[in-house]
C-alpha cells in the first residue's frame, strides 16, 4: 500500500542563503535581541581598540624595547657568545621545517607561510645589517629542511622524532659550552644567562628532567608494592597541593641547606631543580591518565607471549600510554612555560625578571606599559602558537579515536 | 594440605620466591629513601647549628615588630608572629573568596556566551578566552597592578565613577554601610528569616518528593529569605544601616569602603584569569549533555525551561563541579602570587616573618602545611560529591 501525498503538502528544501547579508541575518541580526547584542559588542569593541590603537602608534614609546632588546632576548649572555643562541635557532629552524614537510602536507603553503614569519622581521626598521641577515638564513634554513622532508615524506619521520628528542639536550650543551667543547664554545656561568633565552631553557629543563621521574612516579603510583605506591602518592599530592611560588621558595632556601655546607648551587640550578621538582607531580598525573587508558587485555596478552614484567611495561605498555597522553604533555609544555615567570620572585633575570630590572632604572621607570605590553606579546604569541600546534597534532594523531 | 604447602616452599628457594622478592625490593628502597633523607637533614641540622639556629616552633610566640597595611583582625607591630600568620592567612581567605566569587560570574557568563548563536558574541567570548589562557598570571598582575591600579589619578584629581566611586593611586573606594544602633537586632531578624527560608525549603522538597513534581525550591526559599529582610528593615525604628559614602578630604580620602591598589590589581586579576578558564569548563559541561537528552525531555512534554531545570542542568553539573573546584584551588594558590605586588596575603607575610627571624624552615613547613590542608580538604570534599553524583550503571 502506497501513500500518496498532494503536491501542496511537499515543502520546498530548506535554502541556505550563502550571501554576506544572508550569512548575516542568521549569524547577526536573528531575534531583536540577537540585534542589540550586536551593536553592543560592537560599542564595546570600538571603546576598547580605539584608544589602545591611538596609544599604541601616538604616544606609546617603544624606544625603550628597542634599546634593550638584546637585554629582553638574552639577558647578560656574553655579545662575542650570541651566535650559540642562533645556532639553536637555526637548529629549531631545520627540524620544524623538517617535521612541517613530513607531517604538514596537506596546506603546504601554510607552513610557508609560518617558516617565512622571520622574513617578516627584517622590514623592522632598526636592525642590524647582521641581526638580517641571520634571519633570512633562518627562513632559508627552514624553507630548505621543509623541501627536503616534502621530498622524502614519510620515510623521515622518524628521523624527525629523534630529532626532536635530541634537540633539547643539544640546546643546553651549546648554551652551556664547556667541557669538551671548551675550545670552541667556552663554559658561560648561569647567573649569566637572562631574557626569554632563560625563559625557554627553564622549560625546556623544566621537561626534559622531570620526565623520567614523573614517568616513575606515575608507575609508582599504579604499582602493587605498597612502599612504592604510598611514596609515590605523598610525594604527588604534595607538591600538587601548594603553589609553585613556595616550591620555588622552598628551592631557593633549603637546597643550600641540605647539601653539606660549602656546596652551593647557583640560582638558576637551584630553580631548575623547584621547576623540575614541580613538574614531575603534574606529569605523574598526566602519564597515570595515559596508563589508565590501556586496557587490560594489553597486560594479559603481553603476560601470555611470556614478557617480563619490565618488557611489558618498556614494551607494550609504556609506548601506547606516552603517546596518548602527547597532547596533555604539550598542555603541560605550555603551562610550565607561562608558569617559568615566577622565578622573577625569586631573583632570577628571566623575562619577566629582566624586564623588572629594566624597569627600575630611572631613565625607564615611566615606560611600565610598553614593556610589560611587549613581554605580554611574546609570551601570548609562543604560548598560543604552542597550543595551536598542540591542537593540530592530537588531531593528527589520531588520539582518542581509533 | 600441610603437606602441600611444605612441598611448594621446597620447590621454590626463598631469594626466587616472588613475595619475599617483592618484600626484599620495598625493604631496600625504603632503607634507601629513608638514607637520603636521613643524609640531608643531618646536612640541614648542622648547617642550621653554624647559623645558631635550632629547630622548633617556639619562635611564633615572639614580636613581629613589623606592619602590615591591611588586616582584617587587629594587629600592630607588637602582636606576634603566630598572629601575623593569622592576618595573612585571613587575606588569603578574602582575596580567594571574593575572587571566586567573580571568576565564577565571569566564567559562566563567557561559557555561555562561547556557545551564543550570535557569531560576534561567540567570537568576542572565544577572543576574551584565549587572550587570557596564553598570558602568564604573575605578568598579568604585575601589568594591571603597575600600569592600571597605581596610574590612577592623585586623589585630587580622581575619577569619579557614579555610585560614587572614586579611583585614585591610593586605591579605590566604594560606598559602604555602617551599622547603626539597630543593627544587631536586625541580625537576629535575618537568623531568623534564614530559618524560614530552611523550613520552606525542606517543606517544598519534601512535597516535591511525594508528588513528582519537583517545585522551584530554590526561589521560593530565596523569596522567603528576602521577603524577611525586606519587612525587617522597614519594622525597624531607625534603619539597621546608614550610607557612608567616600569622599576627598584635603589630600586623602575618607569614608566609604577603602580598598588599595594591591588589593583591586589582585582580586582583577585572579578574577578575570581564572574567568577565562571557568568558561572552557562551563562551555564544556554544557556540550557533553547530548542532544537526544533534550530532545528526549521536549518529547516528554517538558517546557524549555523545565528542560534546562531537570534534565541539562543536572547533569553539565556533574561534569562541571570537579574540574570547577580544581580551578578554586588553582585561584587560591595563585593568591601567592600577590608576594610580586605587594599584598600581604599569607606567602607575603611569611615571607616578612622569614626574612625578620631567619627561621626558613619551620616558616615554608607552615606554609606547605596550610596550601596542603586546605587542597587535601577540598579534594576529600570533592571525592565526596563524585561518590554521590556518580552515574548508577548498570
Amino acid at each position: 500500500m502506497t501513500t500518496t501525498y498532494s503536491k501542496a503538502n511537499i515543502l520546498p528544501p530548506p535554502s541556505e542563503s550563502s550571501t554576506l547579508w544572508g550569512w548575516a541575518r542568521k549569524n547577526l541580526f536573528k531575534t531583536w535581541y540577537d540585534t542589540l547584542l550586536t551593536f553592543f559588542i560592537l560599542g564595546v569593541l570600538y571603546a576598547l581598540i580605539r584608544p589602545f590603537i591611538a596609544w599604541a602608534i601616538g604616544k606609546a614609546q617603544w624606544e625603550v624595547v628597542q634599546v634593550n632588546f638584546r637585554l629582553l632576548m638574552v639577558g647578560q649572555y656574553p655579545a662575542a657568545e650570541t651566535w650559540r643562541a642562533w645556532l639553536c635557532l637555526y637548529l629549531l629552524a631545520g627540524i620544524l621545517g623538517l617535521s612541517l614537510g613530513v607531517w604538514a602536507r596537506q596546506k603546504p603553503w601554510l607552513s610557508a607561510i609560518l617558516l617565512l614569519s622571520p622574513v617578516l622581521l627584517v622590514f623592522y626598521p632598526d636592525l642590524s645589517s647582521e641581526a638580517r641577515n641571520r634571519l633570512l638564513g633562518l627562513a632559508l634554513t627552514a624553507l630548505l629542511a621543509f623541501a627536503f622532508g616534502r621530498w622524502r615524506g614519510a620515510r623521515l619521520g622518524r628521523a624527525a622524532v629523534i630529532l626532536w628528542v635530541l634537540y633539547f639536550p643539544a640546546v643546553l650543551i651549546i648554551i652551556r659550552g664547556g667541557g669538551l667543547l671548551e675550545n670552541l664554545a667556552p663554559a658561560v656561568p648561569t647567573s649569566l644567562w637572562g631574557g626569554l633565552m632563560l625563559t625557554f631553557l627553564l622549560t625546556v629543563v623544566g621537561i626534559l628532567f622531570s620526565f623520567p621521574l614523573g614517568v616513575l612516579l606515575a608507575l609508582g603510583r599504579r604499582s602493587s608494592l605498597p612502599a612504592a605506591r604510598w611514596v609515590s602518592i605523598t610525594y604527588i599530592e604534595v607538591i600538587r597541593g601548594v603553589p609553585l611560588v613556595t616550591i620555588l621558595f622552598m628551592s631557593s632556601v633549603m637546597v643550600p641547606l641540605f647539601l653539606p655546607s660549602g656546596v652551593r648551587p647557583d640560582r638558576v640550578l637551584r630553580a631548575m631543580i623547584g621547576i623540575t621538582l614541580f613538574t614531575a607531580a603534574y606529569l605523574a598525573e598526566n602519564v597515570r591518565g595515559g596508563l589508565q587508558a590501556i586496557p587490560r587485555g594489553q597486560f594479559e596478552a603481553a603476560h601470555a607471549l611470556g614478557l617480563s614484567g619490565f618488557h611489558t611495561m618498556a614494551l607494550i605498555i609504556l609506548p601506547q600510554a606516552l603517546r596518548t597522553v602527547i597532547p596533555v604533555i604539550m598542555g603541560l609544555f605550555i603551562a610550565l612555560f607561562k608558569d617559568t615567570s615566577l622565578v622573577a620572585t625569586i631573583g632570577l633575570l628571566e623575562l619577566l625578571g629582566i624586564s623588572r630590572s629594566i624597569l627600575a632604572q630611572p631613565q625607564y621607570v615611566s615606560f611600565q606599559r610598553e614593556v610589560y605590553l611587549f613581554i605580554s606579546l611574546i609570551y601570548w604569541i609562543f604560548s598560543y602558537g604552542m597550543s595551536y600546534a598542540s591542537r593540530r597534532l592530537e588531531t593528527r594523531l589520531g588520539v582518542g579515536e581509533r | 594440605m600441610n603437606n602441600r604447602r611444605l612441598l611448594i616452599s621446597h620447590a621454590v628457594p626463598f631469594w626466587r620466591d616472588e613475595r619475599f622478592l617483592k618484600a626484599l625490593g620495598q625493604a631496600i628502597f625504603l632503607l634507601a629513601l629513608a638514607l637520603i633523607l636521613g643524609y640531608f637533614i643531618r646536612n640541614m641540622l648542622g648547617n642550621l647549628r653554624q647559623q645558631g639556629l635550632g629547630l622548633g616552633f617556639d619562635f611564633l610566640r615572639l614580636t613581629a615588630g613589623f606592619d602590615i597595611g591591611e588586616h582584617l583582625i587587629p594587629y600592630s607591630r607588637s602582636h606576634t608572629y603566630l598572629q601575623a600568620f593569622a592576618v595573612g592567612l585571613l587575606n588569603t581567605a578574602l582575596v580567594s573568596g571574593l575572587g571566586i566569587l567573580l571568576a565564577t560570574l565571569l566564567g559562566v557568563i563567557f561559557g555561555v556566551a562561547q556557545l551564543s548563536g550570535n557569531f560576534l558574541v561567540r567570537s568576542a567570548a572565544r577572543g576574551y578566552i584565549e587572550l587570557l589562557r596564553n598570558l602568564p598570571l604573575l605578568v598579568l598582575l604585575i601589568f594591571l597592578y603597575s600600569t592600571v591600579f597605581i596610574q590612577f589619578p592623585r586623589v585630587r584629581e580622581a575619577i569619579i565613577l557614579p555610585g560614587p566611586v572614586y579611583l585614585t593611586n591610593r586605591g579605590v573606594a566604594i560606598p559602604w554601610g555602617t551599622p547603626t544602633d539597630t543593627f544587631s537586632t536586625y541580625l537576629q531578624i535575618l537568623g531568623a528569616g534564614l530559618i524560614l527560608a530552611l523550613l520552606v525549603a525542606v517543606g517544598l522538597s519534601w512535597y516535591g518528593k511525594r508528588s513528582g513534581r519537583p517545585p522551584l525550591t530554590l526561589f521560593w526559599a530565596a523569596l522567603t529569605f528576602l521577603l524577611a529582610a525586606a519587612t525587617g528593615w522597614l519594622l525597624l525604628p531607625n534603619p539597621p544601616l546608614e550610607a557612608n559614602l567616600p569622599a576627598v578630604q584635603g589630600l586623602r580620602l575618607a569614608g566609604g569602603l577603602q580598598l588599595s591598589p594591591e588589593f583591586m590589581a589582585l582580586l582583577s586579576g585572579l578574577s578575570i584569569y581564572t574567568s577565562a578558564f571557568i568558561a572552557d569548563v562551563v562551555r564544556a559541561g554544557i556540550q557533553s549533555v547530548s542532544r537526544g537528552q533534550v530532545e528526549a525531555a521536549k518529547s516528554l512534554g517538558l517546557t524549555g525551561f523545565q528542560t534546562l531545570r531537570l534534565v541539562v542542568f543536572p547533569q553539565a553539573l556533574r561534569v562541571i563541579i570537579p574540574p570547577l573546584t580544581s580551578q578554586y584551588l588553582n585561584l587560591t594558590k595563585n593568591s601567592s602570587l600577590a608576594v610580586a605586588i605587594g599584598y600581604p596575603e599569607l606567602f607575603h607575610v611569611s615571607g616578612t616573618v622569614l626574612n625578620q627571624s631567619g627561621r626558613a624552615v619551620e616558616v615554608i613547613a607552615l606554609v606547605m602545611a596550610v596550601y596542603l590542608s586546605i587542597s587535601l580538604f577540598t579534594s576529600a570534599l570533592m571525592n565526596l560529591y563524585n561518590r554521590r553524583v556518580r552515574l548508577v550503571e548498570r
